[in-house]
């Protein structure tokens, strides 16, 4: 038998290192729709409570929004359940080229190519587009899955230091002989809500001839005048070479994702990209909804306004409350615990006062980097923000962290 | 006791991969990988330089985290293969 007596002691033992370090994830069941309320079951068999939800992509509120609602079950209704099929073999609507063709407007690109989902779109692109004479030159920073899809590129590829204009110059001018340069950022960075010097970035590009690649899954919708992502924020509409992003955060929050940029790349992702090729066509209902989304938030800037504004006052009352917070101005914002069972406890004891939050450690951010990442959303009101703000002085001081600096954490915690 | 290739490779480790604002000393046995300094994903700069510097190649299965965790075990690596 291949899972013998052994081989399952063996994993267990593993579970339990991971239990002991500190690192485990614990189950949380959800039993109401995504909103900046919701009704959790936590631990699992414990009775169900309303908690203020502060973890959630939701930045525009729209997970849950009945006008998305509506449009899905018009799409469920005119379009049906499932394709079951992938892209290229009959899995293609009509709706799904107007999805694209709207995101393309949207994101002021040449062309756009939808995927099951952003992880899928960072998957498959890179191998796509780029071969052995080409080089990826990355932010050591970016997400996991623009890390795996260039790891299965056969590109070169090279790092610089986050957000570092002076080392990316140094690396550009390293790979001068090679036949293409991609460049290739977060626009938001999601554990540190960091933003990304995009027009610094581009105008090097343009010195050193190399593409920019932009996965905007953390901006787009709500970063920039109307929301356009952080291009439009630094004022680089149309010179971004590709950009992807999801449709699962603040686009709807169901799942999917896209790849926008120039024609020929897109084209080129439709022919070979893996994920693209392989995978399930995004379902009707999704695309139709997603179709009413982006109607929504190009009809007014309503609700990007109102997440400025929510994300002003947590910044705000955070940083007052004595809290050590990463500064930045976007709506992800890491309370820095730097030990990961302090963040769990913490979150544990937020979670009591109503608030629903996760601490974060390794794998997903480096170690003895651990936080409570805190989410806005346009779906917040003044009152739960200062809920939320409050609690975090409660529990902060519960903990003696609070006007503790990173050496006084660690102090305190170690790392 | 250092010499002059783990110099060079000090340097490099600390042009790399340290901020200039950060209060950071490399020593022979600082580890780098395991600390967090240098993360697997970009560990592969340091692989092509010190190949190219020594003329070396470093097979992947050789160029694990644990081989690269110290300057120590660096400069015991790049010999290895410079023996070869």
């Amino acid at each position: 038998m291949a899972y013998s007596k052994v081989a399952r002691a063996g994993f267990a033992e593993e579970i339990e290192a991971i239990k002991s370090k500190g690192l485990y994830k614990e189950k949380r069941f959800i039993c109401s729709p995504q909103d900046a309320e919701i009704t959790v079951e936590y631990p699992e068999g414990a009775a169900q409570e309303k908690v203020l939800n502060f973890c959630a992509n939701n930045y525009l509120g729209l997970s849950s929004h009945p006008d998305v609602i509506a449009a899905a079950h018009k799409g469920l209704d005119s379009r049906g359940y499932g394709m079951s099929s992938v892209r290229f073999i009959c899995g293609t609507q009509d709706i799904h080229r107007e999805l694209q063709d709207r995101l393309t407007d949207f994101l002021g690109t040449e062309d756009t190519l939808l995927f099951p989902s952003c992880m899928d779109a960072n998957a498959g692109v890179f191998e796509a587009i780029l071969g052995p004479e080409d080089v990826i030159i990355a932010d050591r920073l970016i997400h996991a899955s623009l890390v795996d899809g260039i790891r299965l590129c056969s590109a070169e590829y090279d790092t610089f230091k986050h957000m570092n204009m002076k080392h990316l110059k140094q690396k550009l001018e390293l790979h001068q002989g090679k036949r293409n340069r991609l460049v290739v950022t977060d626009g938001v960075f999601s554990m540190d809500g960091d933003l990304c010097p995009l027009g610094e970035m581009v105008a090097l590009a343009e010195e050193y001839d190399s593409m920019v690649l932009v996965d905007d899954s953390h901006a787009s919708g709500f970063i920039g005048r109307t929301g356009r992502g952080v291009h439009e924020h630094f004022g680089v509409v149309g010179k971004i070479d590709v950009i992807t992003t999801t449709l699962g955060k603040a686009l709807g929050g169901a799942s999917g994702g896209c790849v926008s940029g120039r024609r020929e790349l897109v084209e080129l992702c439709r022919q070979k990209a893996r994920p693209y090729l392989f995978s399930n066509s995004l379902s009707p209902v999704i695309t139709a909804a997603s179709l009413k989304v982006l109607e929504i938030i190009m009809k007014s800037t309503e609700r990007r306004d109102k997440l400025e504004a929510n994300t002003k006052r947590f910044r705000e009352g955070i940083t007052a409350a004595g809290l050590a917070v990463r500064p930045g101005e976007t709506p992800i914002v890491p309370v820095m615990l730097y030990n990961a069972k302090l963040a769990n406890d913490m979150a544990r004891d937020m979670y009591a006062e109503g608030i629903y939050v996760i601490g974060f450690s390794f794998p997903v951010v480096p170690n003895g980097q651990a936080r409570i990442r805190v989410q806005l959303s346009a779906a917040h009101e003044p009152e739960h923000i200062d809920k939320c703000v409050a609690a975090f002085r409660k529990v902060g001081d519960k903990y003696g962290i609070l006007g503790l600096d990173k050496d006084g954490i660690i102090a305190k915690y170690g790392m | 006791m250092s010499c002059e290739m783990h110099e060079t490779v000090r340097e490099y480790v600390i042009g790399e991969y340290v901020d200039e604002d950060d209060d950071i000393k490399i020593a022979d046995d600082t580890p780098l990988i395991s600390s967090g300094i240098v993360d697997s994903f970009s560990m592969v700069s340091l692989k092509v330089f010190l190949e190219k510097k020594y003329d070396i190649k470093l097979p992947d299965e050789e160029a694990t985290p644990e081989a690269f965790d110290t300057v120590n075990s660096i400069v015991e690596l790049v010999k290895k293969f410079q023996a070869k």
